[in-house]
């Protein structure tokens, strides 16, 4: 498969080499070289070759080539986490270039393959992905291009409604019925349909039903436990037919699937560039190669005035973490030290760096990264700051450079990945089959307008009216969505009654 | 490559969008300003899958790095909104995606829209161009010009009717009769040329607006008419008391104040026609935007004499549209009303403003001359 030039596959046996002896753990890595025109379109399928037909993919593509075709951006790198790992370079990058993503690109492969959060996805997801793409074309032939995408359009609408958390477990499994009055539960079976009011007297049936429907109002909530795998749950409960159940999984599957790297953005880029920095300046650049080097590897680094750049930040915490543990500045004795000299000059030449930083790499994720990490002498030295809006002037002020506040934001940001917590809470919502979604709020809103369309999109799957709570404009309001209407109600004290008691309804 | 089928549905999706929203780009003269010879530019809201995300509006804050001041107030930190992984605070809605569209497509929509017939150009029958194209069969010709398939079937057909043809055995060897080579045919294609010739009134009374409409309308009529015509000139004349003709950016910037004599213009139309365009080669479309002020009834009767006995046998479909303005009597249209309110030939149009433009480029082009 790998197409490289003898001369780039003599460099990356050598990289592949070193990656190795400096410790580097990695899949089997294809290097294969394509143009300009093929990296678009795997970029915009996400790194794979072969994904379900969707316009979305071409936006992408579209957005790409142009942005190319303009000289506006340029991909240097791909890799996606298979076993073998699939890399891309670009045709016609240098040569300094193309050493510094193979060497890149070793450090994702090492970390794909140890870092835990990664333990749980499927190593073949290229073979997955076509099944995936073949099994969605089936379906267009069967159901109709147009009817599929829309399916699929509410699908992806829900694509991050998932437990990031899951993942080490494994999928959310249901046991749970759903609280259902169906008829033929208490009904006899009658064959012939003149028999059917003299075997199942209507008055009998109707008196039997409302007893259920009170019944089921005493009944446990449904679910249990809030549930935060919304997709899943849809999948195990909505209404919906085979080839759509089918479809939902298919999303379902691929957002679990890229979940972890959505995880470990920083930590992954800041390995990564911690080993092709290492690999390269101390085994593979050349003398000519090292001004070209340090240049790209500075763009790579920039980080924009205002702006988080992961590879900045991940690269500088892994290098400030290896010497902390090459001097031995951690533990309690470190922590209470208070003498300003000591510290500067602590060296208890412990060598313990490398050996952390590979522990490092193979237990965290972002959060956990920054939230242990993070250091107020990393903040100074690294001029950090959190940023505000200032509302007189409309621009952006330092707020503060306090390390609290600093690492308050960063965790902040980072927490559940950048995306809002929801869960259902309640499946039967009034015992009437309504969804009842409530959204922790930590301090930001949703965005309204994406809030109504995202609910209307529910309620295509669901079928019956949809309610979120969450907090807008600091006030606690219940949001609704009745497949035509959207209705809201304030949570807030005496209005409070509202929909609390309700809700105690099928409590 | 299996992402050309996302991006061509991609690119239908915007079409549709445009379809959808053509009224609000008909009447946004920004559109037009960006054109590039055969493609638009169409700002377009970026389209989105809605999901529940985190909105823009709340304290937009984040962490960045770098020297600043120090100070609260003035710090150099102000910067892109949003950090985190870009997710937090990036402001949707606000991404513009710019897509392209050939005027073909535009014109196409408009088509449709409007429900416009196609035009059917006059005069067409004496004048012809030769073209010649390779589509012909001839049993003779050079080796390299040999038609495998239509030899082959020729072949099949000799054997199959001559009983030889065996299913089992489906040998078909063709003999020098049925060779078949491809060969140039003459084909006689009508030729198509018209001229457009736009004749606004720029005295004091026409104001911007009035401007931009009849900039936004001649746009459109000129985007209609490409498509039905290979070759479309386009003249321009202004008038006050006095006619001019000038080039397409004089005519929309111009402003003069003054009377309003609005044979003038014709007169000069007329002469341009005299001199450059015979009327058995070319299709004619006269258009005259004002206000609807002239000088005096004695100058509305030469206009009308003008337009019957000049143009009218001359040209395909003379048209008047009336911008209304403050200060515009609109007596104009009335007149031309009363002498030619059931002529086929002649348009008349009322823009009262720019909502009504869709309307007024139906009343222009709705007849299909």
């Amino acid at each position: 498969m790998a197409n490289l030039s003898l001369e780039l596959e003599a460099e990356r046996k050598k990289i592949c080499q070193v990656a190795k002896n400096v410790g580097l753990d990695c899949f089997e890595t294809v290097f294969e070289m394509v143009n300009f025109d093929q990296i678009s379109q795997f970029a915009s399928y996400g790194g794979f070759p072969v994904r379900y037909p969707h316009w979305r993919f071409g936006m992408e593509y579209e957005q790409l080539s142009k942005s190319y075709e303009y000289g506006l951006s340029k991909i240097y790198e791909m890799v996606i986490n298979t076993d073998p790992c699939y890399a891309y370079l670009m045709e016609g990058n240098s040569m300094m270039d193309q050493k510094l993503v193979m060497a890149h690109v070793y450090g994702h492969c090492d970390f794909f393959k140890n870092n835990i959060w990664f333990s749980k996805t499927n190593r073949k997801m290229m073979d997955q992905m076509a099944n995936h793409a073949t099994r969605v074309r089936q379906y267009i032939d069967r159901y109709g291009y147009e009817e599929v995408e829309k399916f699929i359009d509410l699908c992806l609408s829900l694509e991050n409604l998932i437990d990031r958390y899951s993942i080490l477990n494994g999928p959310t499994q249901f046991n749970e019925k759903k609280p259902q009055v169906r008829e033929s539960d208490f009904v006899f079976q009658v064959e012939k349909s003149y028999m059917k009011n003299y075997i199942n007297p209507p008055d009998v049936v109707a008196e039997f039903k409302k007893d259920q429907m009170l019944k089921m109002k005493d009944r446990a909530q449904f679910p249990a436990e809030p549930v935060r795998d919304i997709l899943t749950f849809l999948i195990h409960y909505a209404p919906l037919e085979e080839w759509q159940q089918d479809i939902l999984s298919i999303i379902k599957d691929e957002s679990y699937y890229f979940a972890p790297q959505g995880m470990t953005k920083t930590m992954n880029e800041g390995w990564a560039s911690y080993w092709h920095s290492h690999i390269m300046t101390k085994h593979i650049l050349n003398d000519s190669e090292i001004i070209d080097f340090a240049d790209h590897h500075a763009g790579a680094m920039f980080m924009k005035m205002g702006g988080y750049n992961p590879y900045k930040v991940g690269i500088e915490l892994m290098r400030e973490i290896e010497e902390r543990w090459n001097k031995g500045k951690f533990g309690r004795e470190w922590d209470e030290c208070d003498d300003v000299k000591e510290r500067k000059h602590w060296d208890k030449k412990l060598n313990l760096g490398r050996e952390k930083i590979f522990e490092v790499r193979k237990l965290y994720n972002d959060v956990t990264f920054i939230d242990e990490f993070l250091t107020e002498d990393f903040c100074v030295r690294n001029k950090m700051f959190v940023y505000k809006m200032n509302k007189e002037t409309g621009r952006f002020d330092i707020d503060t450079r306090d390390f609290k506040a600093i690492k308050a934001q960063l965790l902040f940001q980072m927490a559940n990945f950048g995306q809002p917590i929801i869960k259902i809470e309640n499946a039967n919502f009034e015992n009437r089959g309504e969804l009842l979604l409530r959204h922790v709020h930590e301090g930001l809103d949703l965005q309204p307008n994406y809030m109504d369309a995202t609910m209307k999109n529910l309620n295509k799957l669901w079928k019956r009216p949809i309610n979120m709570i969450t907090i807008m404009d600091n006030e606690p309001q219940l949001f609704r969505f009745d497949g035509k209407e959207y209705t809201k109600h304030s949570l807030s004290e005496n209005a409070n009654s509202q929909a609390e008691p309700s809700r105690k309804d099928s409590e | 490559m299996p992402i050309r089928e996302d991006q061509n549905r991609f690119k239908n999706i915007v079409k549709g969008k445009v379809r959808d929203d053509f009224k609000k780009y008909v009447t946004n003269g920004e559109l037009i300003g960006k054109r590039e010879d055969e493609f638009v530019k169409i700002p377009l809201p970026r389209i989105d899958i809605p999901t529940f995300r985190y909105g823009p509006k709340q304290d937009q804050q984040g962490v960045g790095q770098g020297e600043g001041d120090g100070e609260p107030q003035q710090g150099q930190g102000q910067g892109q909104q949003g950090s985190g992984k870009g997710e937090a605070g990036e402001n949707a809605g606000e991404h513009m995606l710019e897509v392209e569209i050939s005027l073909e497509e535009l014109a196409e929509i408009l088509g449709e829209k409007l429900q416009l017939p196609k035009i059917l150009p006059k005069g067409t029958a004496n004048l012809m161009t030769e073209k010649t194209r390779y589509s012909g069969i001839a049993p003779v010709g050079p080796e390299g010009l040999r038609k495998f398939k239509q030899t082959y079937k020729k072949a099949l057909s000799r054997y199959i009717s001559s009983g030889n043809y065996d299913p089992n055995d489906p040998v078909i060897i063709p003999i020098r009769a049925d060779y078949q080579y491809r060969t140039v045919k003459k084909t006689q294609k009508p030729h198509t040329k018209a001229v457009v010739i736009y004749m606004m009134d720029v005295s004091g009374s026409m104001g911007e607006e009035q401007k931009e409409i009849v900039r936004l309308e001649s746009f459109w009529i000129n985007t209609w008419l490409k498509k039905h015509y290979k070759g479309l000139d386009t003249r321009f004349i202004i008038h006050d008391a006095a006619a001019k003709e000038v080039d397409e950016n004089t005519f929309f910037k111009t402003s003069e104040s003054g009377g309003t004599l609005i044979s003038s213009a014709y007169k000069l139309c007329q002469q341009i026609i005299e001199a450059e365009y015979p009327t058995d080669e070319w299709n004619i479309y006269p258009f005259h935007f004002s206000d609807g002020d002239n000088w005096s009834g004695e100058d509305t009767r030469l206009c009308v004499q003008l337009i019957k006995e000049y143009f009218l046998p001359r040209v395909n479909v003379f048209s008047y549209g009336q911008v209304e303005s403050k200060y515009g009597s609109g007596q104009f249209l009335k007149d031309l009303q009363k002498e030619f309110g059931d002529d086929d030939q002649v348009t008349l149009s009322q823009i009262e403003s720019r909502e009504k433009i869709l309307d007024s480029i139906k009343d222009f082009l709705g007849k299909g001359k």
